[in-house]
């Protein structure tokens, strides 16, 4: 078994608005990615993605709050670290994070390379421009990215091209995880391809270790990573292979999600696709059972009872459900 | 439902923005003739002018160049009488649900409007309520619910739905979705597709979608146009188009999605 | 709605303006209940007097009961009051300038001082460079000098109509005293008064009401012309905003504050109510309104929420009011505040250069400042003519700024584009 470069272990954490109400967005939630593997987080908006990606880092800072579990990183525990020490001792070398639209959050007045003095500086005091300039340079050729954009503002560089050079920038320093927040999703079908190949580039040669990718972007998660985990209002509805998971699922949650997906492939025009009925739960007070029991096809009176807790399938496998697994298959044939 | 009347159509539609050296031809001489009942999607990368032809097709901008006809006859919408006879015909939903609504307005004042528009105005209240009603419960939102709210209190795939409430109270003959579903999450797309195909089915419209997305063309239009750089380089019917494309344009868009059963190339870029 | 207001009242730099703000205004709509003198009736013969209470002293010698209060200081008080110390060393001047050892002369010594000065003092002697002033200066020091130091009360006297002879009919002991309570003609001018002899506190209020409304005119005309220009130009485009946006850089090009002295200048004293140089100041100082509006405008108007009231058929002035104006409103109402600041302080300018409003009906800040100016109160130290009147102008703008840069940081962050 490979070395475990991030592991999390039930980490709750949660928003107290200016009304002191807590909203756990992100509820005891578990990963592990192992190095050179990649984990893809899935879910509706609002179900706690970008959250967890916050969480993921150690750092915390309000409206967010940190409220229980660990987070190992490399076989270091980084739980309960104060912010300005995650900020010296993990961001940019042991996590990256691009938020969701990073790109669109650049000071416009900067160029690109004083962004990435900014990152390095931070972490290596006293390091020269020119230093800093052929270490921008050297990363930037690997990565397929011409110099000149170095010395370019962001209004003048595309979108795509903005965005691979916002994912070239924070991995500058090689971290030993990237977390990436729906980056391709405001771009069009030709750049997200070239940014997606960017960051499979950071696996493959090595600069990164592990990915986590978040995207509601199904068959871009299919064909990017490893392992996909489903996301819904908080908690992890169902994590597997994505092979598995899309075409195996077994949460009618992450049925649906699945039976939902759109590509341009012989035989799916018009094809009935699965709508979800209703919204997600408020997180401010989420429903005592099981949280999507109010959309479930499937609902049983138990269901409304207890807190549903993740049931073990197969090896790497998880879903939160109550019904067995084979019973829920049996539906889904039957359907058909 | 496919019968042979063209509705829309355009002969060396063009415009440009600005002049000299800051001219930008958005669309470049295009020529369409949208039949009544077809779903149609025009197709195309970002800038490729999509967004623009729309504006031109609604009559909120002007062309530059070239004629559209609607229903067989010149389009001509000078006055505001003729735009306002026009926008009964033809209404839009936009990209960005979050935008396309007045801060301001309350969700009953949105769809009063229309029924306004229909020639409503004078219905006893009563029956204003069970039209809204109607059109709430169509895109499965409760009405009673939604009163004294504001549109920017409903979470985005909402306020798509109630988008196309309104349209179901306006009931234009041709309806053109920009981009309905891409500021909404994949999840909801299927929500709002299967609700704006039957409102198609519904009030019998043309519904033209402006999308980026390849796959979402595929699944939902019986004739596709590809644009590139303000022209339509490819149309046909959606299986021609996008199953057996002939322009090298439209290849390299189709192997740009990610799909499920074809291997994604990801060394051709 | 609800949530916006309480979010500009969160903010501590609008609560402070607002609270300086409210407080100029509640004194300027109070002040008239308790107080309603006409504010240019003239009160003083002699122009400023300084700021105090002033007793009637008729009514306190005559009327009043008097009551007799053993002080211990009183004594020394009346002295100090009638011989201060520049008074004794202008006497120590005198005496050692007519040959008086100055060693002999002891200044702090009241009864020797005196006593020496009514020995040696003589009014036809002249030293050396001595002025008339100076001279009339000594005179006046001797008479007031007279009975200083007595210990016998002031003797009242009523005068016979027929023999003219006068009869001793009072004595008011040095220990008498009366409650100015039962005193009935007293006046408490906080601020003294003016040049004229006018309140200047009463003058103060009225003027400052005045000002703001002259403000508020100003700014409402400035707001109003330059919304009104900057909407129709900045969303109907074309021809039309070509033109409107030519009569601005018109305006733009002459600087307003010349062009409200020409026009101001040419109206003549007489025409000039405080009215109409409202509207003058307002007439020439909407233009940045109408620039930043238009500005905001076109911004605006190819949102997707203006394309769908249009496509709902509305017309171009429902949309200009419910699509537009509303998105504006909070930039409309931060124009407005610092108009009406600014239309105050064009006031203040203009009547300061002598073309302000009408000197005949009512005061205006600009107005007081001038007659300040006009009368030398700086140059003769009459601080209570002319501070409280910069006072009160820095407070209006201050305060105005103040809420407007709250306001700023309510509305910015989410009414950017
Ligand atoms: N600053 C905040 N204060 C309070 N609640 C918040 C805050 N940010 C997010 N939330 C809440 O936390 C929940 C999770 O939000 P999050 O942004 O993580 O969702 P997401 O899955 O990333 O959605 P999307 O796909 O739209 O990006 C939501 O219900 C949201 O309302
Ligand atoms: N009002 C305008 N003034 C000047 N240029 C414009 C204007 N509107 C659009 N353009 C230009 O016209 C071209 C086409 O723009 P359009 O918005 O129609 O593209 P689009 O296909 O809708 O793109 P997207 O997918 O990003 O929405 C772009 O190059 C754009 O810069
Ligand atoms: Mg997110
Ligand atoms: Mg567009």
């Amino acid at each position: 078994m490979a070395k475990v470069v991030l592991e999390v272990n039930e980490l709750t954490t949660r928003y107290i608005t200016r009304f002191r109400e807590s909203i756990y967005a992100v509820d005891h939630v578990s990963l592990k990615v192992e190095s050179g593997k990649s984990l893809g987080i899935a879910g509706e908006s609002g179900c706690g993605k970008s959250t967890l990606a916050l969480s993921l880092m150690g750092y915390y800072f309000a409206p967010l709050h940190y409220t229980s579990g660990e987070i190992i990183v490399d076989e270091r525990n980084i739980t309960g670290l104060d912010p300005d020490e995650v900020r010296k001792t993990i961001l940019g070398t042991e996590i990256s994070y691009i938020p969701q639209a990073a790109m669109n959050a650049l000071n416009p007045t900067r160029r690109v390379i004083n962004f990435i003095e900014d990152v390095i500086q931070a972490h290596r005091p006293g390091i020269t421009r020119t230093e800093v300039y052929a270490m921008a340079k050297e990363r930037f050729e690997l990565l397929g990215l011409p110099a000149e954009v170095l010395h370019k503002y962001p209004v003048e560089l595309s979108g795509g091209m903005k965005q691979r050079t916002v994912i070239a920038t924070s991995v500058i320093l090689s971290p030993k995880v990237l977390i990436a927040d729906e980056p391709s999703s405001a771009l069009d079908v030709t750049s997200q391809k070239m940014v997606i190949k960017m960051v499979m580039d950071l696996m493959d040669k090595g600069i990164i270790k592990s990915l986590v990718f978040i995207t509601h972007e199904l068959p871009l998660l299919y064909n990017v990573t490893d392992d996909i985990m489903v996301m819904y209002a908080g908690q992890v509805i169902e994590k597997g292979s994505a092979q598995e998971m899309v075409f195996d699922p077994i949460h009618p949650y992450t049925k649906a999600l699945m039976g939902s997906i759109i590509v341009p492939e012989a035989g799916l025009r018009n094809v009935k696709l699965a709508a979800i009925p209703g919204t997600p739960p408020n997180l401010k007070n989420p429903p005592s059972g099981c949280r999507f029991a109010e959309r479930c096809k499937y609902v049983m009176p138990e269901c409304r009872v207890a807190s549903v807790e993740l049931q073990k399938a197969s090896e790497g496998r998880a879903y939160r459900c109550l019904i067995p697994e084979e019973d829920l298959r049996k539906a889904y044939k039957h359907e058909k | 439902m496919k019968s042979n009347s063209v509705i829309l159509s355009g002969k060396g539609v063009t415009k440009v923005f600005g002049f000299g050296a800051h001219k930008t031809v958005a669309v470049d001489h295009v020529d369409f003739s949208f039949r009544q009942g077809e779903v149609i999607s025009i197709v195309g990368e970002s800038g490729s002018g999509k967004t623009t032809l729309a504006k031109m097709l609604l009559g909120l901008i002007s062309t530059s160049e070239g004629e559209i006809h609607f229903e067989g006859q010149l389009r001509d919408i000078r006055s505001h009488k003729q735009k306002k006879e026009y926008w009964k015909n033809i209404q839009a939903i936009f990209q960005d649900p979050f935008s396309s609504y007045n801060i301001f307005r309350k969700i009953d004042a949105v769809l009063l409007d229309c029924i306004k528009m229909r020639g409503g105005g004078k219905f006893p209240y009563e029956q204003k309520l069970a039209l809204m009603r109607e059109a709430c419960s169509f895109v499965n939102l409760k009405f009673d619910e939604l009163t004294n709210k504001y549109p920017f209190e409903l979470s985005g795939g909402q306020q798509q739905r109630l988008m196309i409430a309104r349209v179901f109270l306006l009931k234009p003959k041709i309806l053109l979705a920009d981009e309905p579903t891409s500021m909404i999450d994949a999840c909801s797309r299927a929500t709002i597709l299967d609700m704006l195909m039957a409102l198609r089915s519904e009030i019998g419209m043309t519904p033209i979608f402006i999308t980026h997305d390849i796959g979402l063309a595929y699944y939902v239009s019986d004739t596709v146009y590809i644009m590139e750089r303000g022209k339509f380089v490819e149309s046909g019917s959606a299986d021609e188009v996008i199953l057996r494309p002939k322009e090298a344009y439209t290849r390299r868009l189709l192997n740009d999605v990610p799909k499920l059963h074809e291997e994604w190339d990801l060394s051709t870029v | 709605m609800k949530h916006m207001f309480r979010q500009i009242f969160q903010s501590g730099r609008f609560l402070v303006g607002f609270a300086i703000f409210s407080a100029i205004v509640l004194t300027v709509v109070i002040y008239p209940l308790f107080i309603n003198d006409p504010p240019l009736e003239i009160l003083s013969r002699g122009t400023f007097l300084a700021p105090g209470i002033y007793v009637n002293v008729y009514d306190s010698v005559n009327f009043s009961t008097r009551y007799t209060l053993l002080l211990d200081e009183a004594v020394a008080r009346r002295v100090g009051a009638r011989l201060n110390p520049d008074d004794r060393a202008t006497m120590l001047e005198w005496l050692t300038g007519n040959g008086i050892p100055e060693a002999e002369i002891d200044t702090a010594d009241t009864a020797a001082l005196l006593e020496l000065w009514h020995n040696n003092f003589d009014s036809s002697v002249r030293l050396p460079g001595m002025t008339n002033a100076d001279r009339n200066y000594y005179i006046r020091l001797t008479t007031s000098l007279e009975g200083l130091l007595a210990t016998e009360g002031a003797i009242v006297a009523a005068q016979d109509t027929a023999t003219g002879g006068l009869t001793e009919t009072d004595v008011i002991n040095q220990t008498d005293y009366v409650n100015i309570g039962e005193v009935p003609n007293f006046r408490v001018l906080p601020l003294g008064t003016d040049n004229f002899g006018r309140d200047v506190l009463t003058e103060l209020v009225s003027a400052a009401g005045v000002s703001l409304t002259i403000g508020l005119v100003a700014g409402t005309v400035a707001t109003t012309i330059g919304l009104l220009l900057g909407l129709v130009s900045g969303y109907m485009g074309g021809l039309i905003d070509d033109v409107i946006l030519f009569i601005t850089n018109l305006f733009t090009v002459i600087p307003g504050f010349v062009l409200l002295i020409l026009i101001s200048f040419s109206i003549g004293q007489e025409q000039r109510g405080a009215f109409t140089i409202a509207v003058v100041i307002g007439l020439t100082s909407w233009v940045w309104t109408a620039r930043a509006v238009r500005a905001q405008v076109i911004s605006l108007r190819n949102r997707d929420h203006v394309n769908l009231s249009k496509l709902s058929g509305h017309s171009i002035a429902y949309i200009l009011a419910m699509d537009i104006l509303p998105y504006i409103a909070s930039y409309v109402v931060m124009a407005l505040i610092l108009q009406i600041s600014s239309g105050i302080l064009a006031e203040a300018g203009l009547s300061i250069l002598g073309l302000g409003p009408r000197t005949t009906e009512v005061p205006t800040l600009g107005l007081m400042m001038n007659w300040a100016m006009i009368y030398q109160a700086h140059i003769l130290g009459k601080w209570w003519a002319y501070f409280p009147v910069i006072l009160v102008i820095a407070l209006i703008s201050f305060s105005m700024n103040l809420m407007n840069t709250g306001l700023d940081q309510v509305f910015n962050p989410t009414l950017r584009g």
